[in-house]
């Protein structure tokens, strides 16, 4: 076992640079973190924090710098070599293997003898009781869900006995009593004597877990302030270069009519379990519906069957009193219903990612082009206003799309549903890898929907947004509604325990 | 009923072959890495081990010469796809059919080298495959000619599908090629090392084809070297592995039963229906088409193919 004196540092980084092509994803940057202290790594995407701490764990290999670990020089070349280290890192896509069950996650890769099961369990159990962690040694990982997970990623650190752990994003997937639980974990840890660092781009987080914060900007380290001497605004002021204004506007709408009404919805989703279930809400015009729930709760069967893309079980989708049930997706366009679905890949629904601007944009408007040959001046002429009106960054329009960065992929796929008028505006995920410009722009041109009378549903991962921007919150939990609460008397709490399966009061009242 | 016993043994004989292909094929899989070159391995294994069996008069040294070839196949196949990342279809069929190219070449080369313009194996290396015979069990009746009167490939390849089958299922070392066939990302993060447990599970999946192929050229073709000798059973032996759900010992059962199709039209009784000769030849591959429709349409995430099966693992892919 190491060596555990409370001064000694666990890790310091000097000078570590890494660089992709002509990309620089780390410059330079020295970094250090001591024994039984928690380390915020905070940044936008793509500042380089997850590449930073990919080279700690053997992922990447650094360009230059050196790293000591525990007081010696250390090269990390290979995961084995952080494992032997004590580095353990957590993913933010976790690395289980889905078809083993928690045992043989946990000991996959170990050294040593072939061990029966029974003892495997009883060394596992022993090291749960220790620092409080719940696992079902037999449970299947596909059985498993996301928070059980994470635990099983921690054990699997805890099980090598790593001293230092590595946490990437850890809590963008979990509920906020989810959260609570892996803070009381890492606060436990921390107090054996580990040394965490943990990612994020959550400032209440940051606030709440860490002693200390490294902030990091386009590869660079910024500062590293300690969390008791700063607070959000100025933490966000390191993270984006200047002042940011965090409050998302909610502006007030009336003449809300009711436009789009599901009734008793049911979908049998992919593996043939019901995805969803006897779904009722309304949606108004001039309001933002947030859906909120924890990822596979439902949320892509209810954006796929209301733009018609899946079949239904039963029940009714009434958009101005006529049912789209059994309606082709270009009936439904011709509605006025479109959709920006943001799937987790960003370009998997909604563009063709080796099509330039102009061609995306034609996708939905094509058909209405008489004659044989297409007319391309029209959509070209779109796609020039849209880059003008939307600041998107772009060679020019017909560069293929996926060669553009994240957040300007999203703004020409909203910037072209907002283009067609829709009465309806189905937009899922739509800041998922935005950095917080990016977000705020999104978060403008949604409520200027909103203000021009648009139906919003607006499909959230982040609760504080979903909070802020949406008129009234549905949360759905293994395709059920929980409840559908009004966003301005609802707190955080209440429904992360609606995204965990408590049913409430709902608020979906008739006019 | 002695009819019948004849078929199973027949069965079991026809599908010998088959099983080692489906063993090769499985090491292949389960490294998450869909090799369709096994007929290609099993035509050098078929071609390597009749030749030097052909030279040495000796059964082991042309096993293990069969052994290699199929190895060296498995190697092209491992250096493109582990080390270069080339398409994993692509390679294997290129690997099916320069496999059997060059099979045909060495055996047209040797034949026109031949004094006799044709090339038969001596008689003491046919002596060392014919069928074993232990006095006392070999002549119990039924079970005697059911269990004990085989040549030596039938055991050999019964003893190789339960030693994989304990490999895969009660070593670390089979948890962790499992884990690089599921996620090899994860067995990356955990210490595991990917490649080199690929290179080795793809060349003893190869090396394990190649033997399936000295069956075809030393026993099926009765001693004669014959151009084509594998003839389509590596690529029954790629299906055989999703009806045998990955399994090496459901392998075992899954070999014998295509091998009872494979041999159906001699046993079949004539007197109640006469089917021409060709349907029967055809029956194996519908059948396995059928089979991989059924098996496409089951969902389960237990007894499938390896998740990342198919896909080149690159550790600093963004």
């Amino acid at each position: 076992m190491i060596e555990r004196n409370i001064e000694n540092y666990a890790i310091e980084l000097k000078g570590i640079s890494k660089k992709f092509g002509s990309v620089v994803a780390n410059n330079s940057i020295d970094l250090d973190i001591k024994y039984g202290e928690i380390l915020a790594l905070l940044g936008e995407n793509g500042s380089g924090k997850t590449t930073l701490m990919n080279m700690l764990s053997g992922i990447y290999y650094p360009d230059g710098g050196t790293i000591t670990v525990a007081g010696k020089d250390v090269t990390i070349s290979s995961p084995n070599d952080a494992i032997n280290l004590g580095i353990g890192m957590i993913h933010q896509h976790f690395k289980l293997v889905e078809a083993f069950n928690a045992v043989d996650n946990i000991v996959l890769g170990t050294k040593g003898k072939y061990q029966k099961p029974k003892v495997l369990k009883e060394k596992i159990s022993e090291i749960s009781n220790k620092f409080g962690l719940e696992i079902d040694s037999d449970k299947e990982v596909y059985n498993m869900s996301v928070s059980e997970k994470q635990t099983i990623e921690i054990m699997k650190v805890l099980y090598r006995g790593a001293k230092i752990l590595i946490l990437d994003e850890p809590t963008a997937v979990l509920t906020p009593q989810e959260t609570e639980k892996l803070f009381r974990i890492l606060r436990k840890m921390k107090e054996q004597g580990s040394a965490i660092i943990i990612i994020t781009h959550k400032l209440n987080e940051v606030m709440e877990i860490s002693d200390r914060v490294a902030i990091l900007r386009k590869g660079n380290l910024i500062d590293t302030v300690k969390t008791c001497c700063t607070d959000e605004n100025k933490l966000t002021e390191l993270m984006v270069g200047r002042p940011v204004s965090l409050k998302i506007k909610r502006p007030e709408t009336d003449n809300k009519k009711t436009i789009l009404k599901v009734v008793d919805l049911s979908v049998v989703g992919e593996d043939g379990r019901e995805a969803l279930k006897n779904i009722n809400f309304k949606l108004k015009r001039g309001e933002i519906l947030g859906v909120a729930g924890i990822a596979g709760s439902g949320q892509k069967e209810l954006c796929e069957s209301i733009a018609g893309l899946m079949k239904i079980k039963h029940g009714a989708v009434l958009c101005n009193k006529e049912n789209i049930i059994g309606k082709t997706p270009d009936e439904i366009i011709d509605l006025g219903i479109s959709m920006s679905f943001v799937p987790e890949d960003r370009l998997g629904m909604g563009l063709v990612s080796s099509m330039g601007m102009v061609e995306n944009v034609m996708l939905k408007s094509y058909k209405k082009n008489k004659g044989f040959f297409i007319d391309k001046n029209p959509a070209r002429k779109l796609s020039e206003q849209l880059v003008k009106k939307l600041e998107i960054v772009t060679r020019n329009v017909d560069m293929p799309v996926r060669m553009m960065s994240g957040g300007n992929v999203q703004k020409v796929l909203l910037g072209r549903e907002i283009e067609s008028n829709p009465n309806v505006l189905i937009t899922a995920y739509p800041v998922r890898g935005l950095d917080i410009n990016s977000s705020y722009l999104i978060y403008d041109l949604l409520n200027e929907q909103k203000q021009k009378g648009v139906a919003v549903l607006f499909i959230g991962e982040d609760l504080d947004v979903l909070l802020e921007i949406s008129d009234r919150i549905m949360v759905l939990c293994h395709g059920e509604v929980k409840g559908i609460v009004d966003a301005k008397n609802t707190t955080k709490e209440e429904i992360g325990l609606m995204m965990a399966g408590r049913s409430m009061e709902g608020a979906d009242d008739d006019e | 009923m002695i009819k019948f016993i004849n078929f199973l043994v027949a069965a079991v004989f026809a599908g010998t072959p088959l099983l080692f292909g489906t063993l090769g094929e499985i090491m292949n899989e389960k490294s998450g890495h869909l090799n369709l070159g096994v007929e290609g391995m099993m035509s050098m294994g078929a071609c390597a081990g009749f030749m030097v069996g052909y030279l040495t008069d000796n059964f082991l040294i042309a096993l293990a010469a069969a052994f290699i070839a199929g190895l060296l196949g498995a190697l092209i196949y491992a250096v493109l796809t582990v080390t270069f990342m080339a398409d994993q279809n692509v390679t294997g069929l290129t690997l099916t059919i320069f496999g059997i190219g060059i099979s045909n070449f060495i055996g047209e080369y040797m034949i026109v080298n031949s004094h006799t313009n044709s090339l038969k194996l001596p008689e003491v290396i046919s002596q060392q495959v014919k069928n074993i015979y232990i006095s006392g069990l070999s002549d119990i009746p039924v079970l005697g000619q059911l269990f004990f009167q085989y040549n030596p490939f039938v055991y050999i390849g019964i003893i190789t599908a339960i030693i994989l089958s304990i490999y895969l299922n009660k070593t670390k070392t089979g948890l962790n090629l499992k884990a690089i066939g599921e996620n090899p990302a994860s067995a990356d993060a955990a210490g595991i090392k990917v490649t080199k447990y690929k290179y080795f599970n793809i060349l003893l999946g190869g090396g394990i084809c190649g033997i399936g192929g000295a069956y075809c050229s030393l026993i099926i073709n009765g001693g004669v070297w014959m151009s084509n000798s594998v003839n389509g059973l590596g690529w029954i032996a790629v299906a055989l592995v999703i009806f045998a759900s990955w399994s090496p010992v459901r392998a075992i059962f899954g070999s014998f039963i295509f091998g009872g199709f494979n041999v159906l039209k001699y046993y079949f009784p004539k007197d109640i229906f006469t089917f021409p000769n060709a349907f029967y030849d055809m029956l194996p591959f519908v059948i396995t088409a059928l089979i991989l429709v059924i098996t496409s349409v089951r969902k389960s995430k237990k007894n499938t193919r390896p998740a990342s099966c198919g896909i080149n693992y690159y550790r600093e892919e963004r």
